[in-house]
Order: C-alpha cells, then structure tokens, then sequence
C-alpha cells in the first residue's frame, strides 16, 4: 500500500508540475525566484563576505559613494563598502527570513484556525478573542516594542513576524473549516465512525490546503516586506545585511541627496523582484491545487 | 414472522428555539414527534411526505448525527441510543447511509478510490491493507463503474455515476440495513430507474434492508415492501405497499396519493382531493390530531384527541374517521 501511495504520490507530484510548466506567469516567477534563490546559495562565490566590513573596505582602498563606473560591478557606500557584496548577501538574509516567518504564520494560523473551527464551542470563542486581540493591535507598535524587548537578532526578527501577522490567516482557515465542516462527506465519514483526528486529516484539511498554500505565499511577500520595515526603522539584526538594512542605511546616509542611485536601488529591485516572484507562483498554485478552478480539465 | 432488525420505539426529536442576550428556550421544533416502526430483515421500509415533515431528521438520528431527545432504536436488541463512543464506532458498521446530494456527499479532494475505501481506513481491523485495492475495483464493478476510474475525482463523474459511488461505498462494510436519503430525488428520471434498480439487484444479492426515504410516491411504491406516510414529524399511516396504495384510509395518505401524476393520459380520472391551506409549523403544532387543520373529515374528537396509530381496515393508520378509499390510478 505503502509503495502504491508513493507512486501516486510522484504521479501528482508531476502532474502539478506539467500544469505548472503550462503557465506562463508561474514559469516567469519561478525563474526570477530561482536567479535570487541560486545567488543567496552562491553567495560566497559572488561577493567576499569581508566587503560588508568597513575595515576591510578600507584598508582594500576603496573609494567612498564611487557610482558602478568607478567601482564594479555596483559602487560603494558612504563607509567604502562594496554596494554589490551588500546585494548579494542581503538577498540570504532576507529570503530566509520571509521564508521562515511565513512558516511560523501559516503553522500558527493553521493550527488555530483549524482548531477553533473544527472543536467550536468554547474553545471557538477563546481562540477567536485570543486572534481579535492580536489584530486589533496596530501591528507595527506591537511589532517595535516586540523587536526592542527581545533584542535584535534574526531569530527574534522571525519570531516578531510571525507571532504578529497569524491572525488573519487563523481567521481565513477558520472560516474555511466552518464551512467544509457542514458539508455531507464530513457527515458521511462521521456516519462511518470516523473520529476528529481522521475527518481533519481526510476531509479539512484537503479543502484547505490550497487556501492555506495560497495565504502562506501571500505572507512570504509580506514577511519579506515586513523584515524590510522593521530593519529600515532601525530594528534589524545589527549584523546581518539585508536589503531592508541597506535601504536604511541609505536612506539616513543622505544617498538621495547625493544621487547615489547604485546604493539603494539594487536592494529595492531585489525586495520588488522577489516579492512579485512569489506572487506569480502563489497564483499559479492556487489555480492547480484547486481542481474546479484549474482551466484544463 | 421473524425478529425485527431494527425497532424504532417513540423516536423524538425537538431542536430548542433560543431567543436574546441569553439564549433563553422559548419555545421547540418538533421535527420527529414520536415516530415507531419495525425493519424486518431482507425488507424496504418506505418513509414518504412533504419536505419538513421530519423524515431526514429520522434518518440521521439512527445514525446518531443528530442526538435524538428521547426514544428508542433497538437494532438487534442493542439500543443504538445509549452506546457509549467505541460501541457506536463498532455498530456503524452495520448501519449505513446514501445521501441525496451525489455531489456534495462525496469529498472533491479525494480520489474515488479513496473514498470508497474510506470505510476500512477508518475500521482498518477489518480488511489487510493489502486488499484494499482488489476490494474497491470489485465494489467499483459490482455497482457499474469501471475499475480503472479509481484515480479518479468525483468531479470527473456523473450525477448517477456519483451516486453509484455513494452506493458501494455504502457497501464496503458490509452491512445489514441501508438508510437511503432520497437517493434519487436529485438525479433525472431514466437515471433514477437505474439506480433503483441496482439498489434492488444488490438487495436481493447482500440480504440488506433498507429504509427508503423519498418524496417521490412512485418511486417508493416501486421499490418497497411496506411504506409508512409521515405528517408533521408522526407517522400518520403504515401498511403493506399493495394496501396502503390501493386502500389508504388515512384522509392525508387519500390527498397525497390523488396528486400523484399518472403517466398515462387516457386512463380513468381520479378526483384529486386539494388540501386548504400550508403545513402547520413544527413549532406550535394543532392540538390533538396534527391533520386537523387541513382534514376534511375534522371533528371536535380530533382538536381534543390524539388519534393513535392503529389498525383500521387494510392498514395502521392514525385518523378517528379512518375509513379506506380508492385514489390511486393504477399506472
């Protein structure tokens, strides 16, 4: 049994991606995701990790604010550091944090949307009260005062991101569950004997797995995003460069006064890339997951 | 005659009415008020009325999807309302249900496959994993699918199709009774005869009974043995097929079987008796006789009264003024 689940299992597994290859949009998200995918592993290749240090650059001789004609491949910064090592190594920090505060967001949200949902009752009312709690809570106060309490460091960063942005994803699924819990094949497995932990794993969460899919790559732009602002106010991991901390530091540095294009818009590029490439192939999953919305059959 | 198979023993249901800030009960709905009747092994126990009298709501409480309010469901002596959780598990598997809605019934995320074999999964002390496979393609062809459609969506079928679906799946457990919820009342009239003719085939080949709900009158009389007429969550009158169609005594039974249509235009005109008036609510009842405020034939006896189901001429029926009449066109 086990090996024919497999084999349907690689079955799906390449008939998602035909009608993934099928689509024009999800192709062009996925190569762009993939460009900065490969350059975040490669980084080491790319660029020295010594460049980010401004004693290195330096003692290098580098030139201060020299635009991309002076100093290939994209100029230095206001303290001589190379403005592409800043590119290339942002991109890690930046993809790995969206990634992994997307996954905190979905696990939270899922979990409690599909509790409170599915269980109802008295529970339903206390998580729901916990959820509007949060999102009442103007989020980037709660985020700042989160960030500053714990301290700066990446994981904290993940953690203030995730623990702030499951709200709307609990409500989502929440609504989802509710209503896939009224319908006949749920009261049909029940009729079987079928106790809570089968009807979620068998009837739920098929029917909201592709919702769920769908917010978590609508939270990996806003995480993205999310890590952007917190670093452009100043609330980032001190030592880890990513495209939101270049931003800021080009931003009180005075690069838009002094027409230092090459200092902040790589990074702006990069963030516009990468949230867009996630978009495309959201959009593309969700029309696959969902049978009845997919075109083709 | 033998033992019944399942005996259902004042079977009610009412669902409080809750009104302002604290949910106060101000009242009930009494959607099953009552209802008794015996299965016999091997027999189709027809159950038929207007939407909202009550015949859903029966279904589903032997199957304990809704916690009846009190009753009683022997189904061979154990009574299937006070089972604890593991009893009840066990049980299911001898009681089950076909659902009306073919396409609502059945899981879109699933592979046909799947969910025919969702009943050993669930009591997978039942069959080694390993048959699994061998037993869905056998139950897929046993009801007229092609076997090899197992990878397949439910979207990718039919209606009737569907439904066929609902029935093997239905099948998998083997069971003694099948609760039909009007099983073809959402399908068109050529598919209809074909799955009441499968339900039959496999009737006569597995021994089951079944309850047969519908609202459709013909199908009913096609397919059971004996039928029982509900009004306002009571059964009103029950009898033998050829009885209660040909000499019902119950004055709604008479209205009911004159408006049914007869396929055959040229035949002898029946009167058609047209009832006054809409189904009381469930909630507040006529006193006594629930049929009164319709019922031609209406008494004060019938206002004070309740008239118990009893034998009157051919059939059980529940009416003081029972008495037997020809409305049925022989189609």
């Amino acid at each position: 049994m086990t090996s024919i689940a497999m084999q349907r299992r690689r079955a799906t597994a390449s008939r998602v991606w035909a009608q993934f290859r099928g689509s024009r949009q999800g192709m062009i998200g996925l190569a762009v995701l993939l460009v900065f995918v490969a350059m975040a592993l490669a980084a080491p290749l790319l660029a020295d990790v010594r460049e980010l240090n401004p004693v290195f650059a330096r003692a290098q001789g580098n030139p201060q604010w020299a635009p991309p004609s002076v100093f290939p491949p994209l100029g230095t910064d206001y303290i001589r550091r190379s403005v592409w090592a800043q590119f290339v190594w942002g991109s890690r920090v930046s993809l790995f944090v969206g990634l992994a505060a997307t996954v905190l967001t979905i696990l939270i949200g899922s979990v409690v949307g599909i509790v409170s949902g599915f269980v109802g009752g008295k529970v339903d009312a206390i998580f729901m009260r916990v959820t509007e709690w949060f999102l009442v809570i103007p989020f980037l106060p709660l985020a700042i005062v989160l960030a500053s309490v714990l301290g700066r460091n990446v994981w904290n960063i993940i953690f203030v991101i995730g623990i702030t942005s499951w709200p709307s994803t609990a409500r989502l699924v929440r609504a989802q569950v509710l209503t896939v819990k009224q319908r006949l094949f749920v009261d049909r497995a029940r009729s079987l004997g079928a106790g809570g932990g089968h009807i979620v794993a068998h009837h739920i969460l098929p029917n909201v797995s592709g919702l769920i899919l769908a917010n978590a790559t609508l939270a990996v732009p806003i995480s993205i995003l999310t890590e952007t602002t917190l670093s452009f106010l100043g609330l980032g991991d001190p030592s880890a460069a990513s495209w939101g901390k270049t931003l800021e530091e080009a931003f009180v540095n005075g690069a838009m006064a002094r027409n230092a294009w090459w200092y902040f818009l790589p990074a702006g590029l990069g963030i516009l890339a990468v949230v867009l490439a996630f978009t495309l192939i959201g959009r593309t999953l969700e029309e696959i997951a969902n049978p009845r919305l997919s075109r083709s059959r | 005659m033998s033992e019944p198979i399942l005996s259902v023993r004042d079977l009610v249901k009412h669902y409080p009415i809750r009104q302002g800030v604290f949910r106060r009960q101000v009242g009930s709905i009494k959607a099953v008020d009552g209802v008794s009747f015996d299965l016999m092994p091997g027999e189709t126990l027809g159950l038929v009325g207007e939407s909202g009298c009550g015949k859903s709501t029966v279904a589903r409480t032997l199957l304990r999807l809704i916690e009846p309010t009190s009753g009683q469901a022997l189904y061979k002596g154990t009574d299937i309302f006070s089972l604890g959780k593991g009893d009840m598990r066990e049980l299911r598997q001898h009681i089950q249900i076909i659902f009306q809605d073919p396409y609502a019934s059945l899981n879109p995320r699933i592979t046909v496959g799947d969910i025919i074999a969702e009943p050993w999964s669930i009591h997978s002390d039942l069959l080694p994993k390993g048959k699994v496979g061998d037993q869905v393609r056998q139950l897929l062809e046993l009801v007229g699918l092609n076997p090899n459609h197992v990878n397949r969506y439910p979207h990718q079928f039919s209606g009737g199709q569907r439904q066929r679906i609902g029935v093997a799946r239905a099948l998998a457990l083997n069971p003694s009774i099948i609760i039909c919820d009007e099983p073809v009342s959402a399908l068109d009239v050529s598919v209809q005869a074909q799955v009441v003719n499968l339900l039959e085939d496999i009737q006569d080949e597995f021994n089951l009974s079944y309850i047969f709900i519908a609202h459709d009158l013909s199908v009913v009389r096609h397919i059971s043995d004996r039928v029982a007429v509900m009004y306002l969550g009571k059964i009103v009158e029950e009898g033998v097929e050829t009885d209660l169609y040909g000499n019902p005594s119950h004055p709604y039974t008479q209205a009911l079987l004159s408006a049914v249509p007869v396929p055959d235009p040229g035949s002898e005109k029946k009167t058609r008796i047209l009832l006054q008036g809409d189904v009381p609510s469930a909630a507040n009842p006529p006193s006594g006789c629930h049929f009164r405020t319709r019922c031609w034939k209406a008494q004060d006896i019938c206002a004070e009264v309740e008239p118990p189901l009893e034998q009157h001429f051919d059939t059980l029926a529940a009416c003081h003024f029972a008495a037997p009449r020809e409305v049925f066109a022989e189609g």
